[in-house]
């Protein structure tokens, strides 16, 4: 199986409450919180597309998009 | 199916503080619905009270949001009535094990197939911080300001000696493992129990200075191990987390039929 | 009336009605004097492919019967006095999500253990305020095994009809008392089905829009119709809400259901009232005492009359005002310390008139002890 490509980082700004765990949870540091406290994609090009931060996001703001 | 189709998206975001376990608890139970690709008419959610219970609001299946601590109870009238149905049965620690205790054993006994996931923060979160059957000796909790001297409930062991067929443990860090351990419970016959153990950085995280919800996610990685490893005998204050019973034997409802086929025969 | 002739309890009686009624599902504990109750159902259950189980307790019980009533089963549960407090907190579930179902309690003496096997009417303040919050409730009893038939339909027919728990208060007298009954043929009594919504699935339905006659139409649970069922203040499609005007439309719709149909809802019996100069009212096995007492005096001339009241709850002030409207004396006789006398010398026009002749010391009222106490009220002593 060829490793899933990423397509986008879909975000709810509305449902994230800035908890952090998605971005301590990252292994390749791809993500970090705004003066909002809210999650963004900074570093993208790094991501694996290992969706970890999807299936842990405590209020299912996250969903990543992949070209496969 | 995508998560988002078995959710009620009007009401998010949801009521649960910032960095609530309780959000991947659900988070991981949508997941495993969408593996399994079941009917959402053919769920039916039961919760009881608490900031657990809110959790059947959000999904779009048959809910019904009881009173405190009998949502087994209410669930085992459904189930009766209607077994083909997939029963599903979020608990808090309080609402399982302090009220509902004598609902969760009997349950159990019965081995009558519901999902029963005990969402296990060891605190009661709703009414504010007050210690629950799974804090544990030496915790605090605003009904223990000095020390809490009640000891836990183990609460894999206390469903293994009450009958489940299923019992399970995980954490809101392992949270493959959850949707896995979901799904297949909710696809055993019989009374499943799996306890997550999931973080109130509100309420526990600050009495005990527990630190973040961040904090709190790692310890669950830190304090436990997979059931039979060796990092338990060298450190047994380990938690064990994994599948613990696992066993086929005649489920309630089913059991309920040869009754009826013994009193057909006795018009 | 063509029918089979039985000879059985009160209690049996009750269960006949029950399966006569379409009961399909009973969840129950052990205690006396109802357990007969639970015992029969066990076993005439499974063989009309109904289900039968004893749980935990009769919190259990009461929450188990309600979850299998949203599945579309008409549902029921037997239990007494200690049995019937526990269940107090999902009865007023059951009156705040509309959940129909009936639950009898087979009264004995109270408080607490009380008296285990002996009668009393004790429970007639706690089956209309036992639970929690501003509610109404449907309450019904019966003095002799063929009105504990009936009114064991009619109190299924009225969890139907209203979406609401109603409550069958027997008594330990009753339950106990061996006497004949006659089932009727199929068909002969109407029963009342649940009403289920037209609305196909995918369309936005409202489980909790009352129609204009305040009946809901409800979808069963597995049906194509997903929504939320909570004991707090709800919308219409069942979500919580603690809008103002939700709240207040919610509570009024509950209570108005009932209120509003006090008539229809009302059942009593009435033996010479026309004439009555002397009134007694009464329920459950104690009117039986009551109408042998007017049978005796009757024959000897005296213009004496029985008001047999079978639906407790709603009261039906109004009846008991004009049907006690030229009555001299009125005397309630129940087995407890005047529950239900003080609901009718606040209901009549002459509240002075009004007495109560009782027993509460776990000895069935008797005709003799009614002639006794009659001419102490009137002064002529015993």
């Amino acid at each position: 199986m060829a490793k899933p490509k990423l397509k986008e980082h879909h975000i709810n700004r509305d449902w994230c409450k800035g908890c952090g765990i998605c971005v301590e949870f990252c292994p390749k540091k791809v993500l970090e919180l705004d003066k909002q406290d809210k999650v963004v994609a900074v570093h993208f090009t790094n991501c694996i597309c290992c969706k970890l931060c999807e299936l842990r996001c405590p209020d299912l703001a996250i969903e990543i998009e992949t070209e496969l | 199916m995508a998560i988002k189709d078995y959710i009620r998206e009007r009401f998010f975001p949801h009521i649960w503080c910032p960095g609530c376990g309780h959000g991947m608890v659900l988070n991981a139970l949508l997941r495993a619905f969408e593996d399994l690709a079941i009917s959402k008419n053919e769920i039916v959610m039961v919760s009881g009270i608490g900031c657990s219970a809110r959790i059947s609001g959000y999904v779009d299946v048959h809910t019904l949001h009881t009173i405190h601590g009998r949502a087994l109870a209410f669930a085992t009238g459904v189930k009766m009535s209607r077994p083909e149905l997939n029963l599903i049965v979020p608990m808090g620690d309080g609402d399982a094990l302090a009220i509902g205790g004598n609902h969760f054993i009997h349950a159990a006994r019965r081995n009558i197939d519901i999902t029963a996931i005990v969402m296990n923060n060891r605190i009661y979160g709703m009414t504010g911080g007050q210690y629950s059957p799974l804090s544990g000796y030496g915790t605090l909790a605003t009904t223990a300001p000095f020390i809490n001297i009640d000891h836990a409930f183990d609460v894999v062991e206390l469903a293994k000696a009450a009958g489940a067929t299923f019992v399970a443990r995980t954490t809101t860090y392992h949270v493959k493992q959850m949707s896995e351990l979901f799904k297949e419970a909710i696809l055993r016959e019989g009374f499943s129990v799996i306890e997550v153990l999931t973080q109130c950085p509100t309420y526990f995280g600050r009495k005990n200075k527990a630190g973040s919800a961040v904090d709190m996610v790692k310890s669950f990685k830190d304090n436990t191990t997979p059931v039979g490893s060796k990092a338990k005998l060298e450190s047994p204050g380990l938690i064990e987390r994994g599948i613990f019973v696992q066993k086929d034997l005649p489920e309630y409802t089913r059991e309920y039929d040869k009754v009826i086929e013994r009193a057909m025969k006795k018009r | 009336m063509n029918g089979t002739l039985k000879f059985v309890q009160g209690n049996e009686a009750c269960v006949e009605g029950a399966l006569y009624a379409g009961l399909k599902f009973f969840a129950g504990y052990p205690i006396t004097p109802s357990t007969e109750i639970a015992e029969s159902l066990a076993y005439r259950l499974p063989q009309i492919g109904g289900k039968f189980i004893q749980m935990e307790d009769e919190i259990g019980s009461m929450c188990a019967i309600i979850g299998a009533s949203l599945t579309g089963s008409k549902v029921m549960t037997a239990t007494s006095g200690p049995g019937f407090s526990l269940m107090q907190e999902a009865l007023g579930y059951a009156i705040m999500a509309e959940i129909p179902c009936v639950i009898a309690n087979v009264q004995r003496g109270g408080p607490s253990t009380g008296l285990a096997t002996r009668g009393a009417q004790g429970d007639v303040m706690q089956s209309r305020w036992g639970t929690h919050g501003d509610h109404a409730i449907v309450v019904m009893t019966a003095s002799n095994n063929q009105d504990v038939f009936n009114i064991t339909i009619e109190a299924f027919n009225v969890a139907e009809t209203y979406r609401t728990p109603v409550i069958l208060l027997f008594d330990e007298v009753m339950g106990h008392t061996r006497e004949r009954l006659i089932v009727p043929e199929k068909d002969e009594i109407p029963l009342v089905e649940r009403l289920r919504t037209s609305v196909k699935g995918g369309v936005d339905y409202h489980p909790y829009l009352p129609r204009e006659d305040g009946r809901l139409p409800m979808s069963d649970f597995g049906g194509v119709h997903r929504y939320n069922v909570t004991g707090l203040y709800h919308d219409m499609w069942g979500f919580p809400s603690e809008n103002p005007a939700v709240v207040d439309g919610l509570i009024h719709h509950l209570t108005d259901k009932i209120r509003n149909n006090v008539h229809t809802i009302t059942q009593y019996k009435e033996y010479f009232i026309e004439d009555a100069r002397t009134i007694l009212i009464s329920y459950g096995s104690t009117a039986r005492s009551a109408l042998h007492h007017v049978l005796n005096r009757r024959k000897r001339g005296e213009y004496i009359g029985l008001l047999e009241l079978q639906t407790l709850w709603p009261f039906h002030g109004d009846l008991i005002r004009e049907k006690c409207k030229n009555a001299e004396l009125v005397v309630v006789t129940e087995m407890n310390l005047g529950q239900l006398y003080r609901q009718v010398k606040i209901a009549v026009d002459h509240p002075e008139r009004v007495f109560l002749a009782n027993r509460v010391d776990g000895v069935f009222i008797t005709p003799t002890d009614i002639k006794n106490m009659l001419r102490l009220i009137q002064g002529r002593g015993v």
